[in-house]
């Protein structure tokens, strides 16, 4: 009953409405736009066209609201409104000032209904509005979706921005539209002239047509000229492809070398087995969640806190580490190794009672999501790319450190002759926990960037460790570049791997590659010359 | 038989521990079953079967941390891998105990076992061929684990991968094998592994008195792994074992085959562990791919380092000594257990390098003079 009465009233409301924007000739925009909340969907149509004939700027918002369905009027004084829905209800704005009408219950306004009809209609006008856009990208999303859907209409539309466009990028993307329309002309040279202009392009929608063309075209020239081009395409697709493995191989390689950076110092240069490194990896991406948890509101700036506190968590424990067992066990690499997975045990269980046995959620900050989009066939996503220069980035930071600097000299010197360094007057042992926590602190670094990438959890680490020794052991102990190669040459191959075999099989492929390659060359790819190899 | 009586006497001559241990495993042998079987459930020293399968399993546990010392202790080859072997020979148990349950799974099929049956695979791959043979697996228990480590030391000895290397390389071998068993296109299972078993040899695996057996012959097969290893760390084999452990280069120059003398060591190792997890598999009732994983088998050696590498007995109370606690750390305080097995590690490798057996000898030592 109570649904009937409402119906009635909202009948009612409807209809003074209705009357209310009756006058068929509106003569401004505002008129325009009230106008859309007509009775039927003739009369709506008739709206739609009079709205975008007047060429308002604004008229494009209102019709894409109107297509989404958030083109509503106000039951009390059925004032069209556009919509956005929040926690309360919905947050209402004025078409024509663009001016905050507030927020009001979701009972208090009703959608203006469409049908397919109109839908069609709408896409068209707004596609139109679009082309002749000021803003390029707007111009050039609406050249997309009209190659989605070529019909008469839409060639028209295309046809008439092509004469007045001035930029080449959305030209040439008319042109395609274009093109692939005239691939259906009843003439062999126009046809022949299409299939030539749609050579370059890498969309999936001209690759499919032609590749019908190619097999179902009645003259035998367009035939050929059309497989040639499906032939030029599918190459061009197969290079972006390749590019997007090398891509993924150097992404994964430099999550590697990341982590075995670290313990490319630690391992390769101070000779310490240390199984807890994967733990300090953890606590560095641990470190990313506390500070997020800390300032919340300013997220995007999170991670230039992260950095530095997660290098000097990590850093901190390192030097806690070497100071508290490691330095007693110098020169017994197995009971180091055992050592330090204990304390591996002790850290994941730390994590596991103070904060939580679960993963926790790390966010991506805004400028590293989404990706760059270089032509339809090859996208990166933005997070990977920054990781890859961030590694790059560490790398040469760490290089420089070791080449340049008073501590590298001493780190170097301790490393090649302990006794001698000692009686040159250097403190081997402050060196040994500077060193340790360098390494350490690199481990939180790669934390912070791998909490972007992967889960944050306590078992975190684990996946990495055997990883990152592979990486050292196979680059060659010692030596930084070594390691470069061999993540990166890792990370490919693996990627490579991949798509024949499957991403556990490759995983497999590699580890059982490099067993066998460190029989071939027990001391890696670059191993190290002269004394220091001998011990 | 006086002869056999006699080899035992001059094995265990100048072995106290040893004899300790073979006269526990002989008395273990006797009392538990009896306790468990002939007491009955009412009274006091009525022993339950689940304490009966967990010190079988503990026994099983103990070969396995044989197996490593005679490696590691003897060798100086610490091997991170060893739980590979030792899953590898449950794997070998496992698909016998499968082929046994026949029409009896929730498939009703006769030959496939039922994972494979839910894959729809149509025939048994050919590595499951003779697995229905009881002789046939237990052969498999020593010559599939005996063949990969052929394999993987006859590459890494005959290049010389020694020290951390060798560990390192052991580990990345154990997680390999991880990774591909958990892959249901392995044909072991995938995921879950091998469970669900009935009955081994006809006997119920439920019924008290096949477990009262797998005790029996967990036990045994303790006591002979002992001999077999003290029988050849006593032979001239297991000296020049010794010499290249402490002296590798000079080993090689006397002129000893290095290469071969580890090999053969690393291969009869690998049995060993192999039998421990045919021993394992049918008292826990199942084996999956996370008895490969790195944790295991570091786990596994923490037991020998607690109880004293390199004397065999040592690794065998050492084994008891941490699985005993483990069971009760993770009944009791599930969340300090780590935490202990962490500090463990730390403080065994730095204040007990040589274990307790160790302590136990440096008291008896002061009391001696």
């Amino acid at each position: 009953m109570s649904l009937l009465i409402r119906y009635l009233i909202a009948s009612i409301l409807l209809w003074s409405c209705v009357a209310h924007a009756e006058p068929v000739a509106p003569l401004d925009f505002a008129a325009a736009v009230q106008a859309l909340n007509a009775d039927n969907f003739t009369a709506k149509e008739q709206a739609i066209a009079a709205l975008a004939a007047l060429g308002d700027e604004r008229t494009r918002v209102v019709l894409i609201a109107f297509q989404e369905g958030n083109l509503q009027y106000r039951k009390a004084d059925g004032k069209v409104v556009l919509v956005r829905e929040v926690a309360e209800g919905y947050q209402l704005t004025d078409p024509i000032g663009e001016t905050d009408l507030g927020v009001v219950g979701k009972r208090d306004v009703k959608k203006i209904t469409i049908n397919n009809a109109l839908r069609r209609v709408l896409r068209e006008a707004i596609a139109r509005l679009s082309l002749t856009s000021k803003r390029a990208d707007v111009r050039l999303t609406a050249v997309g979706e009209l190659t989605g859907n070529l019909d008469v209409a839409a060639v028209t539309l295309l046809e008439r921005a092509r004469a007045t466009e001035q930029d080449a990028e959305i030209i040439a993307a008319i042109d395609t539209a274009l093109a692939l329309n005239a691939v259906n002309s009843a003439t062999p040279s126009v046809r022949l002239e299409a299939v030539a202009a749609l050579q370059g392009s890498l969309l999936p929608a001209v690759r499919n047509r032609l590749n019908s063309v190619a097999e179902g075209d009645a003259d035998a020239a367009v035939k050929q000229a059309a497989a040639r081009a499906v032939k030029s395409i599918e190459t061009k697709l197969e290079r972006y492809a390749l590019a997007e493995t090398v891509f993924f191989g150097l992404s994964l390689g430099s999550v590697l070398l990341l982590a075995a950076i670290g313990l490319a110092i630690t391992f390769g240069v101070m000779g310490v087995i240390n199984m807890a490194h994967g733990e300090l990896i953890m606590l560095g991406a641990y470190t990313t969640y506390l500070v997020q948890q800390a300032m919340p509101q300013y997220l995007e700036y999170s991670m230039l806190v992260a950095v530095p506190a997660a290098f000097l968590v990590a850093g901190a424990f390192g030097i806690a580490i070497e100071r508290g067992v490691i330095r007693f066990l110098y020169g017994r690499p197995l009971e180091t190794l055992l050592a330090t997975f204990g304390i591996s045990l002790v850290l994941q269980q730390l994590v596991r009672t103070t904060i939580s046995a679960q993963n926790v959620t790390v966010s991506n900050p805004a400028w590293m999501s989404g990706s760059w989009q270089i032509n339809a066939a090859l996208s990166l996503t933005y997070n990977r790319l920054y990781i890859v220069i961030f590694t790059l980035l560490v790398f040469a930071a760490l290089l420089l450190l070791l080449k340049k600097s008073a501590l590298g000299l001493h780190v170097r010197a301790v490393a090649q002759n302990r006794s001698m360094a000692r009686a040159m007057g250097i403190r081997t042992e402050w060196v040994d926990a500077l060193t340790f926590g360098l390494g350490s602190g690199i481990a939180g670094v790669a934390g912070v960037a791998l909490s972007q990438l992967t889960n944050v959890g306590p078992n975190m680490g684990q996946a990495y460790i055997i990883d990152s020794f592979m990486v050292v052991v196979f680059g060659g102990v010692g030596n930084l570049w070594g390691a470069l190669v061999g993540a990166f040459s890792l990370g490919v191959v693996n990627k490579f791997l991949e798509p024949y075999s499957g991403a556990v099989l490759a995983k497999i492929l590699v580890l059982v590659f490099i067993i066998l390659f460190i029989q071939k060359r027990p001391r890696g790819l670059f191993p190290q010359k002269g004394r220091a190899a001998e011990s | 038989m006086r002869t056999h009586n006699s080899l035992i006497s001059k094995l265990v001559q100048s072995d106290r521990g040893g004899s300790v241990l073979l006269a526990l495993l002989g008395i273990a042998m006797v009392l538990v079953p009896l306790l468990n079987l002939a007491v009955p459930e009412s009274s006091a020293l009525h022993l339950s079967t689940y304490t009966m399968t967990l010190l079988g399993k503990y026994l099983a546990f103990a070969l396995l941390a044989l197996a490593l010392d005679l490696v590691w202790g003897y060798c100086g080859i610490l091997s991170l891998g060893h739980g590979a072997f030792f899953a590898l020979g449950g794997y070998a148990m496992g698909m016998y105990l499968m082929r046994q349950i026949g029409e009896r799974g929730v498939y009703g099929n006769a030959e496939l076992p039922d994972f494979m049956v839910f894959l729809n695979w149509q025939e048994l791959p050919w590595y499951w061929f003779g697995f229905d043979q009881f002789w046939f697996a237990m052969l498999m228990v020593v010559v599939v684990p005996g063949l990969l480590a052929f394999a993987f030391g006859w590459l890494a000895f005959r290049s010389r991968v020694t020290g951390v290397y060798l560990s390192i390389m052991t580990q990345a071998l154990t997680f390999a094998l991880m990774l591909a068993f958990f892959r249901n296109e392995m044909g072991f299972g995938g995921n879950n592994g091998l469970t669900d078993f009935k009955d081994i040899l006809g006997f119920d695996l439920q019924a008290d008195t096949t477990r009262a057996g797998l005790f029996v012959a967990s036990a045994l097969a303790l006591a002979l792994g002992y001999l077999l290893s003290r029988f050849v760390v006593n032979s001239k084999f297991g000296r020049v074992i010794v010499a290249l452990r402490d002296a590798e280069s000079r080993a090689r120059f006397i002129g000893y085959k290095v290469e071969m003398y580890k090999v053969g060591l690393f291969v009869f190792s690998a049995m060993l562990a192999g039998i421990a997890g045919a021993l394992y598999v049918p008292q826990v009732g199942i084996i999956n791919p996370g008895e490969f994983s790195p944790l295991n088998s570091i786990e596994l050696v923490i037991w020998v380092a607690v109880g004293g590498r390199g004397t065999l007995y040592g690794a065998v109370l050492g084994a008891l000594l941490v699985n005993y606690a483990k069971t009760y750390f993770t009944g009791a305080f599930p969340e300090i257990w780590l935490f202990a097995l962490g500090a463990l590690f730390v403080l065994v490798t730095i204040l007990l390098p040589r274990g307790v057996i160790g302590v136990l000898r440096r008291k008896q030592a002061e009391t001696a003079t």
